[in-house]
């Protein structure tokens, strides 16, 4: 077995290693800074196109949105996450995936989540951050209560998110 | 023993994050839910939801899968992130 082992590491070429996509997936309460992730995804190696999206409390005139709240599974959120961002790296080709997602409670547009990816051409850069997104509506574990004039409810998952993640299967 | 965690309105109206339960033999997700919903008339009611997401030692799956000692099972409303 161990000769076998080391003869892949041997052999495999230093510029293979470069070519694997990086993560940087984060939860967490502290904002983010949109130009420090740009930045770090815009050095990616031969990547040509870089999307980011970033996802904001969003209040209504109807609604006095006070606070959003944002409660996760520590652990499975961070897991589910890099499942989301792997897949898109593969299906995509993506070459740098950013995720940060921000828990606790956060006031109306106050920055929630940022996808970015650096990809080699713009279609699969799009493409990539959408995915992304729409997985993340449907499959990582997070839940929004929301705080409003009329008390606090939890905010209920939408038909058009499920529709939307359905789309790219 | 076995690990069960609920989250967000599941666990509010539980009043409930997380508990312990004994597990003798390997039994199913599904099998987990009846005896829990035979704790109390509240786990009886806030169980029956046929929205309910589940996860096995945090990836999400379905009730048929089987949970062994020491698992760690999640019981969860859909998620609204994003």
């Amino acid at each position: 077995m161990m000769p076998d082992l080391e003869m892949t590491t041997a052999q495999q070429p230093e510029q293979k290693q470069q070519l694997q996509p990086k993560f940087d997936i984060r939860v967490q309460h502290a904002d983010f800074s949109l130009q420090d992730v740009y930045q770090q995804l815009a050095a990616t190696p031969y990547c040509g196109a870089v999307v980011t999206f970033v996802g904001l409390v969003r209040d209504h005139p109807e609604l006095q949105l006070q606070a959003l709240e944002l409660e996760h599974y520590p652990g499975m959120t961070e897991k589910a996450l890099l499942q989301i961002a792997t897949e898109a790296a593969q299906r995509f080709d993506l070459k740098a995936v950013t995720v940060i997602h921000r828990i606790g409670v956060l006031a109306p547009q106050q920055q929630i989540v940022l996808v970015g990816v650096a990809s080699a051409h713009r279609g699969s850069a799009f493409a990539g951050a959408e995915f992304i997104m729409d997985y993340l509506k449907t499959k990582a574990p997070l839940w929004k209560k929301q705080h409003d004039a009329n008390g606090t409810a939890w905010v209920e998952a939408k038909a058009s998110d499920q529709a939307q993640q359905q789309k790219w299967q | 023993m076995i690990k069960i965690l609920f989250f967000g309105a599941l666990r509010e109206r539980l009043q409930c994050a997380s508990l312990q339960m004994p597990l003798n033999t390997p039994c199913a997700v599904s099998e987990l839910l009846n005896q829990l919903r035979q704790q109390s008339a509240l786990f009886a009611g806030a169980l029956a939801d046929n929205n309910l997401l589940c996860a096995l030692n945090q990836q999400l799956c379905g009730t048929e899968v089987l949970v062994q000692s020491g698992d760690e099972v999640a019981f969860f409303p859909p998620v609204t992130g994003g």
